[in-house]
């Protein structure tokens, strides 16, 4: 066979990468990147009820008064997603079908349970998104609760959110959908810094605890919420009743 | 340990008459098996037992038998090269086993890599990505002086690391998606560390990477199965140095 010849790099070559197996992992990694700045983006949103009713109020009622934003940053994320799923999924599916006997006795050294379940982890959280977004964006798993207003008239999204978790079923769920966001987030923090060639020997090992407690750390502070409104640490507006 | 301790082992081994063959594992008993042997010179005892009783021996890749060729290519128990780190199975001694183990043994198991006959691959796909890697540009005429080129320490011994890879295929035998990024990474970022390897450097990422690509393997997803089982120890950096290699060369940085 003969060698292939080289060829020089050109404005196509931007599109052969993003096909290629590495600019397929820089997509995912770059798409992932966006989404973790949501979800700390969030954290700092959510955090808030901690303050109370009126500040956590008034910051959504801020967010639902900039449709502009909101809706931007809605259709962007939405995208940022399809997109992080799509290349994952083809990339899983490649997988797959690159080893089509499998071994009959499996051995694993030192591969993480974090990163031999990414792809589930993953479906658990687009799942947990799901749930979420029908419980507190459209009402639908228990509208009672749901459209209830504050006494300034403006959407009462603590009480919401206080009687949403009170609950234990629900909070349950939620801490389960952060545990595979826990996962989800420990394997995928130091992969980031491998995807993109960022492997220092003297920095890796720190990225890779770093990244491990940073991504259970931070679904420890989401499920301080509905923790909190278990314990009894954030509770009901006075006169509201369930 | 006694100095002449033997072992009586019962082996599940691969067997496939050839690639349309869909193959299943048989089971096989040895006996006074000496803990010096190698794990070759284990089956070339049951391949004599085989050959006595008129049975088809065990087919299996070896040639140097010292951990440098990389033709052996055994998964033992799920392990490729076996449960010793940084030993070819050709160099992992029969001492590492237990009296009356059961030891499973099958092929380097990726789609890239079909099996030939019972634990022996095809591995020329390596051979294709190599070749897309071209060539590096060198003067002719004599030959340099040994030291007219001078390369700063650290960067040759990170070279000599990535060149230790002999190219055996556990990597894409131990990891999860059948990837061959570690075997690619260790010859591009062999090349990339040296002054010789400059003029072509991205180009021949890209180039090498794209044979990879075509050849049916998986995709790298940071698990580090292939660094615990490479003979050489040949680490996961070289990775990162291909990732940053390929993403500036297709970005058309220089
Ligand atoms: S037979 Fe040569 S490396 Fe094992």
């Amino acid at each position: 066979m003969e060698a292939r010849p080289i060829e020089r790099t050109s404005s196509a070559s931007l599109c052969r990468l993003l096909c290629s197996s590495i600019g397929s992992k820089a997509l995912v990694a770059l798409t992932g990147l966006a989404l973790f700045g949501f979800v700390l983006g969030h954290l700092a949103g959510n955090l808030q009820i901690f303050a109370g009713q009126e500040t956590f109020n008034a910051y959504a009622h801020w967010i639902k008064s900039k449709p502009a934003l909101l809706w931007g940053t809605r259709l962007g994320l939405l995208a940022v997603l399809a997109v992080h799923l799509g290349v994952s999924v083809r990339l899983a599916r490649r997988n797959r079908a690159a080893r089509p006997v499998p071994y009959a006795f499996q051995n694993t050294v030192q591969a993480t349970s974090a990163s031999l379940t990414m792809v589930w982890s993953g479906l658990a959280i687009l799942a947990f998104v799901i749930y979420h977004l029908l419980h507190f964006t459209v009402g639908a798993v228990s509208p009672a609760e749901f459209g209830r207003t504050d006494p300034l008239g403006r959407p009462d999204a603590y009480t919401m959110v206080v009687l949403g978790f009170r609950h234990p079923a629900i909070a349950l769920i939620y801490a389960i959908g952060m545990f595979c966001l826990a996962m989800h987030l420990s394997h995928a923090i130091q992969s980031v810094f491998q995807t993109f060639g960022l492997n220092h020997p003297r920095c890796m090992p720190l990225v890779r605890r770093a990244g491990f407690a940073a991504g259970f750390l931070i679904a420890a502070a989401y499920v301080s919420i509905p923790a909190a409104v278990l314990a009894g640490i954030v509770t009901l507006p006075p006169g509201v009743s369930p | 340990m006694s100095e002449n301790k033997r072992l009586n082992l019962t082996l599940h081994i691969w067997r496939q008459k050839n690639a349309a063959d869909p193959g299943r594992l048989a089971t096989y008993r040895v006996q006074g098996v000496s803990v010096h042997m190698s794990f070759l010179e284990m089956l070339d005892v049951l391949n004599e037992q085989l050959t006595a009783q008129g049975e088809e021996p065990v087919a299996f890749d070896h040639d140097c038998r010292e951990g440098i060729c990389g033709m052996c290519s055994l998964t033992v128990n799920g392990i490729p090269h076996g449960p010793q780190r940084g030993t070819t199975v050709c160099q992992l001694h029969m001492r590492h086993f237990a009296d009356g183990q059961e030891i499973t043994i099958e092929p380097w198991r990726a789609k890239a890599f079909p099996v030939v006959r019972d634990l022996v691959v095809d591995r020329s796909a390596f051979d294709r990505i190599i070749q897309a890697g071209g060539f590096v540009s060198v003067n002719t005429g004599g030959s340099p002086d040994g030291n007219a080129l001078p390369v700063p320490k650290k960067d040759a011994e990170a070279a000599m690391d990535a060149a230790a890879c002999i190219g055996c295929g556990a990597c894409v035998a131990a990891c999860k998606n059948a990837s061959a990024m570690l075997f690619v990474a260790a010859k591009i970022s062999h090349l990339a560390k040296l002054p010789q390897g400059q003029p072509e450097r991205r180009e021949r990422a890209l180039a090498m990477v794209a044979a990879m690509d075509q050849e049916g393997f998986g995709f790298c997803s940071n698990q580090y199965e292939c660094e615990a089982v490479c003979p050489k120890e040949i680490s996961v950096r070289t990775i990162a140095v291909m990732n940053r290699d390929t993403l500036r060369a297709g970005l058309g940085g220089a």
